[in-house]
C-alpha cells in the first residue's frame, strides 16, 4: 500500500513528467515551425509580385456640366485626377474647368480658363506633370492662332492634422493669351510641354487646313532689374506637304515632335532651341493598310504607342543604329481581343503601363516592357470616349459615349514583373537591343527599373564555378590522401586545422581577397600561372627523386607523412615559380600581363575579378568539401580494403577501384554541399568583385551575385516596393537553390551511411 | 612477364598520384598557415612605432614619412600607367624599379596621406633623431620637427628643449580631455535621456487625452530642473575648454612650413627614430591597449575598436540566451520524445540543411519579419508616443541577435542531438528501471551527460555568429554607433539600439572608408582579433568534443 504522501508525490512527479513532455513537445515543434516560417514568410513577401491586378467600379454618374453660362452641349476635352483621388477635373470645349469629387460626381467648383468672348476653342493639349501631386500644364488652342496656357497645381495643407487639398489654376507664362501662330490661323491640333516658371515652354500646333506645323518656344529670362521674368519668344514652322496631321505629340524634353496621319505615316521633327523645325525621320507606323486610331507617349516620353483599326498596339522607340543615328524602331506589339479597333490609349504617369479601350466599353490594362496583358474589365456598356489614369495608376476615370463618367479603382502594384522580365532578354528603352539588365535605381525620375535576375544568377554561378574549379581538386585530393594514406597522428592534426579553416569568417577572406590578393595578383599574374604550371611537375620530380634515394634515408620519414615532407618542397617550388613570374612577363608579355591581355587579346581586366573570387571562395569551400569527402572515404568499411589488398591489388588500385567507387556518392554529396555554400556566400563576392552585373564568363572580369546584390541594395529599398519584393525573390531563389543542393547531398549521404552499415 | 623500366613501374604503381594527393593536403595546410601568418604579421605590426625617414626629392624638396610597403615594378608597367621617364632613367638599362609606399601624413597641408615614391626619384634618405610623429584627433598623423611650445600665446620653450615640457603639458591636456568627454557623454547624455523621456511622456499623455494643466505644470517644472542642471554642466565645460585651449604646439614640416596645433587636438607625440627597444615595446603595448579599449577616431581609421568588440560580445551573449534553450529543447524533442520515423528523418535533413542556407537569406528574413513586421507592430502597440520615429521597428541589436539565433539554432540542435545519441541506452534504461519518470531521467542523467555536447554546440554557434556579417548588415549593424547598447541611463540595456561589430568593421573600414590605405593596418589588426577569438572558440569546441568521445567510449565498454 502506498501512503497518502507517496501517492501525492508520485502524482506530482507524473504531472511534472507530463508538463516536461508538453513543454519539450511544444518547444521542439515551435523551433521546427520557426524554421518553416522562414520559407513561408519569404514566400508571403514574394507572392504579391505575382498577384493578378484587380479593378473595381466605385461610381458612375452623368458628366458634371460645364459653366452655366456656356452652351449645355459643351464637349468634354480632357479628364484628370489628382494624386490622392479626392479631386477630379473636367476640361470642356467652352473653355471651363469643373472640379468635382470623383467618388460621386458632386461639383466643387467651376472656373473659366479661357476668358469669355474670345475666339472659339479649336484644340486642347496637356503636358507632362510639372510639380508633384498630380499637377500638370495644359493649353487651349483658339481659332485666332493664339493659345491659353494654364497650369494646375494641388496644394496640400494640414490644418488641424486634417489633409486638405486645394486645386490652384494659374497662367505660368504670365499672360493669359500667347501667340502660337503669328499668322493667326486656327490651331487645329496642339501639343505643349513645359517646366513652369524656370524652364522653357514649347507649344506646337497644326494650323490652317492641316497644311503646316508651327512651334512657339517661350524661354524665361530674369529681367535686368531682377524683379521678375521676361519671356523670350521664338517661332518656327514647317510645311508638311501632302501628309495630313491627325496626331501631334511633343516629348517633354521639347526636342522631338511627332506628326502622324490616319494612314500611319509619321514624321519626326526636331525642335531646336529657337523653335526651328527640321525633319529627322519619316516612316510608316502601319504597313498593312490599317488605320491609325490612337497615338500616345508611354511614361518618360521616349516610347510611342500606336493603336490601329485592327486592334493592335505597337510600341516604337528610338534605337541607335550602326551609324549612331537614333531611329524609331518597332519594338513589340499588343492586341485587343477579337481585333476590335483601338479607340483610346492612356498611359500611366510613372510606369510603362497603359490602358487601351475598343468600341465595346471594355478597358484593357497592359504593361509594355513586361509584355503583359494585366487585366480587362467592362467599364461601360457603350464605347468609351475619354479615359484617364490617376497619377499613381490606382484609379481610372472614363467617359462613355452617353456622357456618363465611370470611376474605377485599380489595384495593380507590380505590373512590371513577369517571367519574361525576370529571366529573359527584354528590350528596354534607350538600349540598342534586347538584353538581360539589372539596374534597380537611378537618379532620374523617369527611370524604368530593370529587374532581370539573369545576370545576377549568372554571376552567382560564375563565382561558384570558378570557386569549385579551385576547390574540388584540392579538397577531394586532400581528402583522399588524408583518409587513406595519412598517418593517424598527422591526420589528427590536419583534420582539425582544415576544419578551423571552415570557421574563418568570410569577411576576413573577402577583405584579404579584395585588398591583398587582388592587387598582388594584378602585379604578379604571370607568377600565378607559373605557379600553377610548375607545382605539379615539381612535386612529381621530387617524388621520383625521393623514390631513388637509398632505403635507409627514406625510412627516416615514417609512412604517411609524405605531405609534411612536401611542405618545404612546395614552398621552394612556389617561391621559384613566383620569382619566375616577372622575367616571364617581361619576356613574353612586354612586362605587363594585364595590359597585354587587354591590348592584344581584347580581354578586359578588372582588378577584382573571377580569379580572385575563385581563389578566395575556393578557400572557403575547400574545408566543406574536404571534411565531408574525407568522412565518406574514411568510413568505407575496412574489410573491403583489406580484401582487395589481400587479392594482390596495390594501394592505388584498391583506392581507385574499391574505396573511391564505394565512397563516390559521399564525394558527390560533398561537392553538392560545397557548391551550395559557394552559391550563397556573400561577403567574399561583395568585397572581392567589382559588383557590376555583367554577363561575361571571362576569368578576368568581375560579376555581381544574388547574395551580394541583396546585401548592397536591401537596406535602401523601400518596404513593399517592387524592388523590395524582387530582392526577397532573389533570397527565395537562393534559399531554394541551396536547400535543393543540400538536400540532395544529405539524402545521398544518409543512404550511403546505411549502405556502409549493411556492408 | 615483361618488365618495364623502373620509372614506368613507378608510374604504373600509382605512386605519383599519391604524391599529388599529398601535395593537395600540403597546399591546403600551407594556405591555412599562410593566411593566419599573414594576418598575424600584418595585424601585430600595426602597433610597432615605425621609423620616420626624411627623403630628399630631385627638386630639393624634403619629405618625411614612414615606409609602409615597397614593390618592384617593371618599367613597362609604369609606362602603361602613364609615367614618363627621362632619358637618363631609361639609359639606366634597368627594367625593374623599386617603389616605396610612403605614409607622409600632414593631410591638412598636402591633401593626401600616402605617396608612391620611385627609387629613381630619391636623392637621399636619412633618419633624423629629432623627428616627431604627432597623432592628432583630426587630419591623421603629422610628421615634422618640434618648433615651440606656447601657453596663452606666450612661448614656453623652443626647439628641442620644448620636448620635456610638451610631454608634461600633453599629459594634462589628455586628462582634461578625458574629463570633458566624461561630462559630455555621461552626465549630459543622462540629461538628454531625461529630456527625451519627458517628451515621450508628454506625447503619450497627449495621445491619451490626459494632458491636463496640472500635468503640464508638473512636466514644465521637471524640464526647468533639468535645464538648470544642464546650465551648471555647461559652465563647467566652458571652464574646462578654456583651460584645454591654452596650450599650443608649433611644429615645422620638413620643408620648414610652420603649423601651430592646439594641444587639445593632439593624442600622442613621440620621436620614433630616437626610441630604444624598451621604449618601443612600451609604446607597442600602449597602442595595443588603446586599440582594444578606446573608441575609434577619424571615421574609424584610427584609435581603437572597443565599441565593435563590445557590440560583438553583447550580440553574441543575447544570441546565446535565445539559442541555447530553443536549440536544446528542439534536440531533446527530436531525439527523446518524437517518434522516430520518416518525419523525424525529414526534419533532421531540413535542420542540417538550414545550417548551410546562405546567411544573407536569414538577414532578409530578419529584416522583413523581425524588423518591419514584428518591430513595426510592437511600435504601434507599445510605443505610439515615439512614432513616426521607430523604436523597435528599425534594425537593432535585439533583432540582430534573434536573426543570428535562428541562423545558429541548427548548429546547437545537431551538436546536442549528437551528444544525446552517444549516451548509451543502458544509462537511460537503468534510470527508468529505478522508477524515475522520463523527465527525471532526462533532467538528472541524460542532460548532465550531454552538457559538454551542448557546450560544444553553443561554442560553435558563437563562433559562427561572431564571424557572420552579411545578415547583420541588414538587421542592425552600423559603421559608427553613437552609444553602446548598455549605458548608465534607464533602462540600462537598450535592445533597440544599433551596434558596431568586428566583422562589419572590417568590411566597412576596408571597403567603405574614404582613406582605405590609412585604415588598412587597423583592418588587419581587427581581423587578427576576430580570427583569434574564433580560432580559440573552435579549438575549445574541438577539445571538448574529443574529450567527450573518449568519455563515452569508456562508458560503452
Amino acid at each position: 500500500m502506498m501512503s497518502e504522501t507517496a501517492t501525492r508525490r508520485l502524482r506530482g512527479r507524473l504531472l511534472r513528467d507530463f508538463l516536461a513532455r508538453l513543454g519539450v513537445g511544444l518547444g521542439g515543434i515551435g523551433v521546427i515551425l520557426a524554421i518553416v516560417l522562414i520559407f513561408v514568410y519569404l514566400l508571403s513577401v514574394v507572392l504579391p509580385l505575382f498577384k493578378p491586378p484587380h479593378m473595381a467600379a466605385v461610381a458612375a454618374y452623368p458628366s458634371p456640366a460645364g459653366h452655366p453660362s456656356a452652351l449645355a452641349t459643351a464637349q468634354t476635352l480632357y479628364l484628370a485626377l489628382e494624386e490622392q483621388l479626392e479631386i477630379a477635373l473636367r476640361f470642356s470645349s467652352d473653355g471651363t474647368v469643373t472640379f468635382f469629387r470623383p467618388d460621386d460626381g458632386s461639383v466643387l467648383e467651376r472656373r473659366r480658363v479661357v476668358p469669355e468672348g474670345t475666339a472659339r476653342v479649336t484644340s486642347f493639349a496637356v503636358g507632362e506633370a510639372g510639380s508633384g501631386a498630380g499637377g500638370f500644364l495644359g493649353a487651349y488652342g483658339l481659332a485666332d492662332g493664339r493659345a491659353v496656357v494654364f497650369g494646375v497645381r494641388f496644394e496640400v495643407s494640414y490644418p488641424e492634422d486634417v489633409r486638405v487639398i486645394t486645386p490652384l489654376l494659374g497662367y505660368p507664362l504670365g499672360e493669359v493669351f500667347v501667340t502660337v501662330d503669328p499668322e493667326g490661323r486656327p490651331l487645329q491640333r496642339l501639343a505643349i510641354q513645359g517646366g513652369g516658371e524656370e524652364e522653357p515652354t514649347t507649344l506646337a500646333a497644326v494650323v490652317g487646313e492641316a497644311s503646316g506645323i508651327v512651334a512657339a518656344r517661350f524661354v524665361p529670362e530674369a529681367s535686368f532689374l531682377g524683379d521678375g521674368l521676361t519671356w523670350e519668344v521664338y517661332h518656327g514652322s514647317h510645311a508638311l506637304g501632302t501628309q495630313a496631321a491627325d496626331f501631334l505629340l511633343l516629348d517633354k524634353m521639347q526636342r522631338l515632335l511627332y506628326v502622324a496621319d490616319e494612314a500611319g505615316a509619321l514624321t519626326v521633327l526636331e525642335v531646336d532651341d529657337e523653335a526651328g523645325l527640321a525633319v529627322r525621320q519619316r516612316l510608316a507606323l502601319l504597313d498593312d493598310g490599317a488605320t491609325l486610331t490612337a497615338l500616345i507617349f508611354l511614361a518618360g516620353d521616349i516610347s510611342l504607342l500606336a493603336g490601329d483599326s485592327r486592334g493592335r498596339i505597337h510600341q516604337w522607340f528610338p534605337v541607335r543604329d550602326a551609324h549612331n543615328r537614333s531611329l524609331l524602331t518597332r519594338i513589340r506589339g499588343f492586341e485587343l481581343a477579337g481585333g476590335e479597333a483601338v479607340r483610346l490609349l492612356a498611359a500611366e504617369r510613372h510606369r510603362r503601363g497603359f490602358l487601351a479601350a475598343g468600341a465595346s466599353g471594355e478597358a484593357v490594362l497592359f504593361h509594355a516592357t513586361a509584355e503583359r496583358e494585366l487585366l480587362r474589365a467592362r467599364v461601360a456598356d457603350q464605347a468609351l470616349e475619354l479615359v484617364t489614369l490617376a497619377p499613381r495608376a490606382n484609379a481610372l476615370l472614363a467617359q462613355d459615349a452617353g456622357g456618363e463618367l465611370h470611376f474605377w479603382r485599380i489595384e495593380n502594384e507590380h505590373p512590371e514583373i513577369s517571367w519574361s522580365a525576370l529571366w529573359q532578354k527584354v528590350w528596354y528603352e534607350s538600349y540598342p537591343e534586347p538584353d538581360h539588365v539589372w539596374q534597380s535605381t537611378s537618379a532620374s525620375n523617369d527611370f524604368e527599373p530593370k529587374f532581370s535576375l539573369t545576370p545576377l544568377t549568372f554571376g552567382t554561378l560564375k563565382a561558384a564555378f570558378y570557386a569549385m574549379l579551385f576547390a574540388i581538386p584540392l579538397g577531394i585530393m586532400g581528402a583522399i590522401y588524408t583518409a587513406y594514406f595519412m598517418a593517424p597522428r598527422m591526420r589528427g592534426l590536419v583534420k582539425p586545422s582544415i576544419e578551423i579553416m571552415e570557421a574563418l569568417p568570410t569577411v576576413i577572406l573577402g577583405f584579404l581577397a579584395g585588398l591583398w590578393l587582388a592587387p598582388l595578383l594584378e602585379a604578379n599574374l604571370a607568377g600565378l600561372f607559373a605557379l600553377l604550371l610548375l607545382v605539379p611537375p615539381g612535386v612529381l620530380l621530387f617524388a621520383w627523386g625521393w623514390q631513388r634515394l637509398p632505403l635507409p634515408w627514406r625510412r627516416r620519414i615514417p609512412e604517411g607523412w609524405d605531405a609534411a615532407l612536401l611542405i618545404p618542397v612546395l614552398l621552394g617550388v612556389g617561391a621559384l615559380a613566383w620569382a619566375c613570374g616577372p622575367p616571364v612577363e617581361k619576356l613574353f608579355f612586354g612586362g605587363d600581363l594585364p595590359g597585354w591581355l587587354s591590348h592584344e587579346l581584347g580581354m578586359g581586366f578588372d582588378q577584382r575579378n573571377a580569379l580572385v573570387v575563385g581563389l578566395a571562395m575556393g578557400f572557403a569551400v575547400i574545408p566543406t568539401i574536404f571534411s565531408l569527402a574525407e568522412d565518406a572515404i574514411f568510413s568505407v568499411p575496412r574489410h573491403l580494403r583489406n580484401g582487395s589488398l589481400a587479392l594482390g591489388a596495390t594501394q592505388w588500385q584498391t583506392l581507385t577501384r574499391v574505396v573511391l567507387l564505394t565512397a563516390s556518392p559521399g564525394i558527390f554529396a560533398a561537392i553538392m554541399i560545397g557548391f551550395g555554400r559557394a552559391v550563397g556566400e556573400t561577403m567574399i563576392v561583395l568585397m572581392a568583385t567589382g559588383n557590376t552585373p555583367v554577363m561575361d564568363f571571362s576569368i578576368f572580369q568581375g560579376m555581381r551575385t544574388l547574395s551580394a546584390n541583396i546585401a548592397v541594395e536591401m537596406p535602401e529599398s523601400e518596404v513593399g516596393s517592387t524592388h523590395y519584393r524582387v530582392l526577397f525573390l532573389a533570397a527565395l531563389v537562393l534559399f531554394l537553390f541551396t536547400f535543393l543542393f543540400n538536400t540532395l547531398g544529405e539524402v545521398v549521404r544518409q543512404r550511403l551511411r546505411r549502405r556502409y552499415s549493411n556492408l | 612477364m615483361k618488365k618495364g623500366t623502373p620509372s614506368q613501374g613507378w608510374f604504373a604503381s600509382g605512386a605519383p598520384w599519391v604524391w599529388l594527393n599529398a601535395a593537395a593536403v600540403a597546399v591546403s595546410i600551407i594556405m591555412v598557415a599562410g593566411l593566419l601568418l599573414l594576418i598575424a604579421v600584418r595585424g601585430m605590426g600595426h602597433f610597432w612605432p615605425k621609423d620616420v625617414v626624411e627623403f630628399t626629392l630631385p627638386d630639393q624638396q624634403r619629405l618625411l614619412g614612414e615606409i609602409h610597403d615597397s614593390e618592384r615594378v617593371s618599367l613597362e608597367r609604369l609606362r602603361h600607367a602613364g609615367l614618363e621617364f627621362e632619358a637618363a632613367d631609361a639609359d639606366d638599362r634597368r627594367d625593374w624599379l623599386t617603389r616605396y609606399l610612403v605614409k607622409t601624413g600632414n593631410r591638412d597641408l598636402t591633401g593626401m596621406d600616402f605617396r608612391w615614391l620611385l627609387e629613381t626619384a630619391l636623392l637621399a634618405q636619412r633618419r633624423p633623431a629629432t623627428v616627431v610623429t604627432v597623432e592628432r584627433r583630426e587630419w591623421g598623423n603629422f610628421y615634422g620637427y618640434l618648433d615651440a611650445l606656447l601657453r596663452d600665446g606666450e612661448v614656453v620653450a623652443r626647439g628641442e628643449s620644448a620636448w620635456a615640457p610638451l610631454q608634461a603639458r600633453l599629459e594634462q591636456s589628455l586628462a582634461l580631455h578625458a574629463r570633458i568627454r566624461a561630462i559630455e557623454k555621461k552626465e549630459i547624455g543622462a540629461l538628454n535621456a531625461e529630456v527625451e523621456r519627458l517628451r515621450l511622456r508628454q506625447r503619450r499623455l497627449e495621445l491619451e487625452g490626459a494632458y491636463t494643466p496640472a500635468r503640464q505644470r508638473e512636466l514644465a517644472a521637471q524640464r526647468a530642473a533639468l535645464e538648470s542642471r544642464y546650465a551648471v554642466l555647461q559652465r563647467q565645460l566652458e571652464t574646462l575648454y578654456a583651460e584645454l585651449n591654452r596650450d599650443t604646439v608649433v611644429l615645422k614640416t620638413a620643408d620648414g612650413h610652420a603649423l601651430s596645433l592646439p594641444l587639445a587636438k593632439v593624442v600622442r607625440v613621440y620621436r620614433p627614430n630616437a626610441m630604444g627597444l624598451g621604449e618601443k615595446l612600451r609604446f607597442y603595448f600602449a597602442k595595443l591597449w588603446e586599440f582594444v579599449s578606446d573608441e575609434p577616431r577619424e571615421a574609424n581609421t584610427e584609435g581603437g575598436i572597443f565599441p565593435a568588440i563590445f557590440g560583438t560580445v553583447m550580440m553574441v551573449i543575447l544570441m546565446s540566451i535565445f539559442v541555447t534553450p530553443f536549440g536544446v529543447v528542439a534536440a531533446i524533442y527530436l531525439r527523446e520524445y518524437a517518434r522516430q520515423g520518416l518525419l523525424t528523418r525529414l526534419i533532421r535533413i531540413a535542420v542540417n540543411n538550414l545550417a548551410s542556407v546562405p546567411s544573407i537569406v536569414y538577414g532578409v528574413f530578419g529584416l522583413g519579419f523581425f524588423v518591419y513586421f514584428l518591430g513595426g507592430n510592437i511600435d504601434r502597440l507599445f510605443f505610439p508616443e515615439a512614432l513616426p520615429a521607430p523604436t523597435l521597428g528599425t534594425p537593432g541589436i535585439l533583432w540582430a541577435s534573434l536573426t543570428l539565433a535562428l541562423l545558429t539554432v541548427p548548429v546547437v540542435i545537431v551538436a546536442t542531438e549528437e551528444g544525446l545519441s552517444r549516451i548509451p541506452r543502458a544509462i537511460r534504461e537503468g534510470s527508468l528501471a529505478l522508477g524515475a519518470t522520463k523527465a527525471e531521467t532526462l533532467w538528472r542523467t541524460v542532460l548532465p551527460m550531454a552538457s559538454p555536447a551542448i557546450m560544444t554546440g553553443l561554442i560553435l554557434a558563437i563562433a559562427r555568429a561572431a564571424g557572420e556579417v552579411a545578415p547583420l548588415m541588414l538587421v542592425g549593424v552600423v559603421k559608427l554607433a553613437p552609444s553602446l547598447p548598455v549605458d548608465g541611463n534607464f533602462p540600462y540595456l537598450h535592445l533597440e539600439r544599433k551596434f558596431m561589430h568586428l566583422g562589419f568593421h572590417i568590411y566597412d573600414v576596408g571597403f567603405q572608408s574614404p582613406n582605405v590605405e590609412a585604415a588598412r593596418p587597423l583592418v588587419y589588426a581587427t581581423a587578427l582579433l576576430l580570427v583569434l577569438v574564433i580560432v580559440v572558440l573552435n579549438l575549445t569546441a574541438i577539445h571538448i568534443r574529443n574529450r567527450l568521445r573518449e568519455k563515452y567510449r569508456s562508458l560503452e565498454q
